[in-house]
C-alpha cells in the first residue's frame, strides 16, 4: 500500500504510472530499501525499546558507580572522605541526614550531609558501611555469574554435542547437584571457602549455581548440532572443538546471557542469605546480607541500621531481573509478542 | 510408560546416592567438630575429645564414615549428632514442624497464584496486569530474611499494639478504598461508565465495610454472625456455580443454593458439636458434607447436568463448611487474644509453650504462629506461580483450538474453564511438582528468622558444628524429596502430554 500522505514530487501517481525512477521512490515509501539491519542490531533495537530493562541497566549501573566510587577500591581511595570501620562521635544521635525534599517543599534540600544513611551504635558511618556492603555483594554476584558461565557453557556444550557417554556422565553430575538443595551445598561450600575470603566465596558459588543453564544450554545444543551447517562443518573435517566454539555457541549465546543474568540476580539473594545465616562472607569483610544480620536486633531502636542494606538488595537483584527481562526478549521475541 | 518410568526410577535412585556422598565429604570438612572441646580445662580435654572422636569415628577417613553412616542408613538409623542426641528424634520433630509450615504455604501460594495469573493473563496489558507483573518483579528480588524482620515488626510487634485500640484512620480507609476501586475498574471489560460504576461500587462497599469495622471495634471480638455466614454461602454458590456452569438459572445453580442453604442451616444445628470438637469430627463433617452434597447434585442434576451438578453443589458445600470454620475460630479470637496478654501474632517458635484450650483456641494459636513465617514464605513462590500461569495461560489462549472453540460459538466463559484453563494447567503441574520437592530444603532461612526449631536448625547447627549426622538427617529428606518430586514431576508431564514421550 502506497501511502498519500506522503508529499514528495513523484509520488502522487507512483501507483498509476510506475515508470523506472518511480519504483525505488516507491518502494521506500513502502519502507522496502531500509538498511539492512544485523541479528545484534535489531536485539539491541528490541532491548532498548525494553524500557524497564532501560530503567533496570540505569539503576544498576548507578549503584555499581555509587558503591565503586564513593569508598574507593582497594587502595584506590573514593569521593567519601569516611572510611567505613573508623567509629566516631554521634552526630544527630545518628540519624541519617540524606535530605530529598527540596527547599521549596520545606525541606533542607537535596543534600547528603554529615552521614546521609546515618550512625550505628558505635558511630561508624552507615554510608560507608552500606556503599563497602554494596560492592562485596557485586563483586561476588558477578564472580558467581562469570564462573557458572564458563562451567555451564563446557559442560552444557560437550554434554549436548557429544552425546553417548560423555552426556550421561555430565548429566548425571548435573542431576547429583540438583538434587541436593540449593541453599545446603551452598552453605556447606560456603563455610569452607568463606574463611577464605570473598573471590573464593564467589568463585564456589558459582561452582554450585550453573546447573540450570548448563541444562538450558545442553538443550540449545542437542538441537543446534542436527542442524546443516554443522552437518557441513563436519564434512569438510573441521575439529569438534572448532565447531563447538565457531558454530554452535554463536547461536547459544541468547540462552547463555538470558538464564546467567537471572542465575546472577538469585546469586545476590544467595550471597545475602548465607551471609544472615553465618556462613557467607566473614568479618572483618562485609557485605549487605552480614549488614542485615549485625544490626537486625536495632529494628526498633535505630531502624535505618536495617532499611539502607535491604533496600540496596532490592535495588541490584530488581535491576538485574528486569535486564534480564528485557535480554529474554530482545533475544527470543516469540515469547511475549500475543497475538489477538 | 513402563519402561520410562523404570529407567527413570534407576537413574532417580543412583543420583540420590551419589549426592550422599557429595553431602557427607562437604559436611565433613565445614570446621573442626572438636572446637568447643579445645577450650576445655587440661584434665577434662582429653576425655572428652576422646569420648567424641569414639562417637564420631573421627579416628577414621571420610569415606569410612560416610560408609558407616549409608550402612547405618540402610536400617533406618541416621546416627547420632555431636553432643550424642538421636538423630531420627531430632528428625522427626523437626520434619513435623517443616510440614506445618511449609504445607499451608505452598497450598495457598498456588492457589492464590495461579488464579491471580490467569486472570492477569485474561486481561493482558490492563492495569491490573502491569500491578501484578511489577510486584512479580519485586517479589522475585526481596530477601526473604529481610522481609521476615520487617513482618515480625509490623506484622506482630506493631498490629498487636494496634489491636488494643483497632480504629482505622481516615486516610487508610480511603486509600484502601481507592485501591480496591481500582483494580476491580481495572479487571472490568467495557467503556468508560462501565469502569467508573466498578470502581465507584467497590470503593464504596470497602469505605462502609472499613468504617464499620471500625466504628465497631470489630476487631476486639470479631466473628461472622448468622447474616453473614448466610449471605456468604449464597454469594459463594453463586459465584461457583457462574464458574462451573454459566450464569443461567438452572439446575446446578439451585443444586448449590440447596448446598448453601442446607450448610447454614446445619451451622446453628450442630452448635452444640462444634462448641469444642477434635481433629477427627472436623474432618467427619468435612466428609459428611461432600457425602450429602454429591446427593443434593444428584438429585437436582437431572440427566443432563448431573456431572456439573454434583461438582456445583460440593465445591460450595466445602466452601460453606469453610466460612463456618472461620466464623467458629473469630469467635474464640476474643478468650484467645486474653490468654495471650492480647498479642496474638507472634514472632517466635510453633506455639505458645504450655498452652490449654479448646480446638478453636487452639487453631488460633498455632494460625497465629503460622501467619507471618506462612506470609513471607507464600511471597515469593506466589510469584514464581503467577508469572508461570500467566505466560502458560497467555501461550494456550493463541492456540488454534481455542480459536477453534471460540468460532463454533462457546461462549467465551466455557472457553477458558474447558478448554484454555486445562491445557495451561499441564506445564504448571510440572512446576509444582518441582517446587514441592525444593521446598523443605527451602525454608530454611525463613525458619531461622522465626526461631523454628525445623529442618532448617538441623542443616544450620550441623554445619556450624561440622557434625555430619544432622546435616545428613536434613539431606535425606530435602534431597529425597527433591528427587522424588523431580521424578514424579517427569512422568506427570509425560502422561500429561504424550509428546514428551515420543521424542
Amino acid at each position: 500500500m502506497t501511502d498519500h500522505d506522503r508529499t514528495s514530487p513523484g509520488s502522487p501517481d507512483s501507483e498509476n504510472s510506475p515508470g523506472v525512477q518511480e519504483v525505488s521512490t516507491s518502494a521506500e515509501a513502502q519502507g522496502l530499501n531500509i538498511a539492512a539491519r544485523t541479528q545484534w542490531q535489531l536485539i539491541r533495537g528490541r532491548f532498548f525499546r525494553h524500557k524497564a530493562a532501560l530503567f533496570g541497566m540505569f539503576l544498576l549501573v548507578g549503584v555499581v558507580l555509587l558503591s565503586f566510587t564513593s569508598v574507593g577500591i582497594g587502595p584506590l581511595p573514593g569521593w567519601w572522605d569516611k572510611s567505613p570501620l573508623a567509629t566516631g562521635p554521634l552526630y544527630n544521635d545518628g540519624n541519617p541526614t540524606l535530605s530529598l525534599v527540596p527547599e521549596f517543599l520545606g525541606g533542607a534540600g537535596l543534600a547528603l550531609g554529615e552521614h546521609p544513611f546515618g550512625q550505628d551504635n558505635v558511630g561508624k558511618d552507615y554510608f560507608a558501611l552500606t556503599m563497602r556492603g554494596t560492592q562485596v555483594s557485586l563483586i561476588i554476584a558477578f564472580l558467581v555469574g562469570i564462573v557458572a558461565t564458563i562451567v555451564a557453557t563446557v559442560i552444557g556444550a560437550c554434554a549436548g554435542y557429544f552425546r553417548g557417554w560423555t552426556e550421561t556422565v555430565l548429566m548425571r553430575i548435573t542431576d547429583v547437584l540438583i538434587a541436593i538443595p540449593l541453599l545446603a551445598i551452598a552453605a556447606a561450600a560456603a563455610k569452607i571457602a568463606g574463611q577464605a575470603g570473598i573471590l573464593y566465596l564467589g568463585i564456589v558459588l558459582g561452582l554450585v549455581t550453573w546447573t540450570q543453564t548448563a541444562r538450558l544450554v545442553r538443550s540449545a545444543v542437542l538441537s543446534l548440532r542436527e542442524k546443516e551447517f554443522v552437518e557441513a562443518a563436519r564434512s569438510v573435517g573441521t575439529s569438534s572443538a572448532r565447531i563447538i566454539f565457531k558454530h554452535i555457541l554463536p547461536n547459544t549465546v541468547g540462552v547463555i546471557i538470558v538464564s546467567v543474568t537471572l542465575a546472577i540476580a538469585a546469586a545476590v539473594l544467595l550471597e545475602s542469605a548465607l551471609s544472615f545465616l553465618g556462613m557467607g562472607v566473614q568479618p572483618p569483610d562485609t557485605s549487605l546480607g552480614r549488614l542485615i544480620t549485625d544490626y537486625r536486633s536495632a529494628m526498633g531502636t535505630r531502624p535505618w541500621l536495617f532499611y539502607w542494606p535491604g533496600l540496596f538488595i532490592i535495588l541490584i537483584a530488581l535491576s538485574v531481573n528486569f535486564i534480564g527481562d528485557g535480554l529474554r526478549d530482545a533475544f527470543d521475541p516469540r515469547q511475549n509478542r500475543v497475538r489477538d | 510408560m513402563l519402561v520410562f518410568i523404570a529407567r527413570r526410577l534407576v537413574v532417580s535412585v543412583f543420583v540420590l546416592f551419589v549426592a550422599t556422598f557429595v553431602m557427607f565429604v562437604l559436611a565433613a570438612n565445614t570446621g573442626d567438630p572438636l572446637s568447643d572441646l579445645r577450650e576445655l580445662p587440661e584434665d577434662a580435654r582429653e576425655s572428652a575429645m576422646a569420648e567424641r572422636i569414639e562417637r564420631m569415628h573421627l579416628d577414621l577417613p571420610v569415606y569410612a564414615r560416610y560408609l558407616l553412616w549409608l550402612g547405618a542408613a540402610f536400617t533406618g538409623d541416621l546416627g547420632v549428632n555431636r553432643q550424642g542426641q538421636d538423630v531420627n528424634i531430632l528428625l522427626a520433630d523437626a520434619i513435623s514442624a517443616t510440614m506445618q509450615l511449609v504445607v499451608a504455604a505452598t497450598v495457598l501460594a498456588i492457589v492464590i497464584g495461579i488464579a491471580i495469573g490467569i486472570v492477569s493473563a485474561l486481561r493482558q496489558y490492563s492495569g491490573f496486569d502491569h500491578v501484578v507483573t511489577f510486584g512479580a518483579f519485586v517479589a522475585f528480588s526481596l530477601p526473604i530474611f529481610w522481609v521476615g524482620v520487617l513482618l515480625k515488626q509490623y506484622g506482630a510487634i506493631e498490629f498487636n499494639n494496634w489491636l488494643a485500640r483497632p480504629t482505622i484512620p481516615t486516610l487508610v480507609v480511603v486509600l484502601v478504598a481507592v485501591l480496591v476501586g481500582a483494580a476491580w475498574s481495572s479487571l472490568m471489560v467495557g467503556d468508560r461508565r462501565t469502569r467508573l460504576l466498578a470502581f465507584v461500587g467497590a470503593a464504596g462497599v470497602t469505605t462502609v465495610l472499613l468504617l464499620w469495622i471500625s466504628g465497631t471495634s470489630w476487631f476486639t471480638d470479631p466473628g461472622l454472625g448468622p447474616v453473614v455466614i448466610a449471605v456468604s454461602a449464597l454469594g459463594g454458590a453463586v459465584g461457583i456455580s457462574v464458574l462451573i456452569s454459566g450464569p443461567q438459572l438452572n439446575r446446578p445453580m439451585y443444586a448449590a443454593l440447596t448446598a448453601a442453604a442446607v450448610g447454614t442451616v446445619l451451622s446453628f444445628v450442630l452448635s452444640p458439636v462444634l462448641a469444642d470438637p477434635n481433629l477427627l469430627v472436623i474432618v467427619g463433617l468435612a466428609v459428611t458434607t461432600v457425602v450429602v452434597c454429591v446427593a443434593i447434585g444428584y438429585g437436582f442434576g437431572g440427566v443432563l447436568h448431573r456431572r456439573n451438578a454434583i461438582a456445583t453443589a460440593v465445591w460450595t458445600g466445602l466452601f460453606t463448611g469453610g466460612v463456618i470454620f472461620v466464623d467458629r475460630m473469630l469467635q474464640s479470637f476474643a478468650s484467645y487474644s486474653r490468654s495471650v496478654q492480647g498479642r496474638p501474632i507472634s514472632t517466635v517458635g510453633a506455639r505458645t509453650p504450655n498452652y490449654e484450650g479448646t480446638f478453636w483456641e487452639l487453631t488460633l494459636d498455632s494460625a497465629g504462629h503460622l501467619a507471618l513465617p506462612t506470609l513471607a514464605l507464600i511471597l515469593v513462590s506466589l510469584a514464581t506461580y503467577t508469572r508461570y500461569s500467566r505466560a502458560s495461560m497467555l501461550e494456550v489462549m493463541n492456540q488454534d483450538y481455542v480459536r477453534t472453540a471460540r468460532a463454533k460459538g462457546l461462549p467465551e466463559r466455557t472457553v477458558i474453564t474447558r478448554h484454555a484453563f486445562r491445557n495451561g494447567l499441564i506445564p504448571i503441574t510440572t512446576l509444582v511438582a518441582y517446587d514441592f520437592g525444593t521446598v523443605i530444603g527451602g525454608a530454611v532461612v525463613t525458619e531461622t528468622v522465626f526461631g523454628w526449631r525445623a529442618m532448617g536448625h538441623l542443616l544450620i547447627t550441623g554445619l556450624d558444628e561440622a557434625d555430619p549426622a544432622p546435616v545428613m538427617a536434613f539431606f535425606v529428606v530435602a534431597g529425597g524429596a527433591i528427587v522424588v518430586f523431580n521424578m514424579i514431576a517427569d512422568i506427570a508431564y509425560a502422561y500429561l502430554d504424550p509428546r514428551i514421550r515420543l521424542s
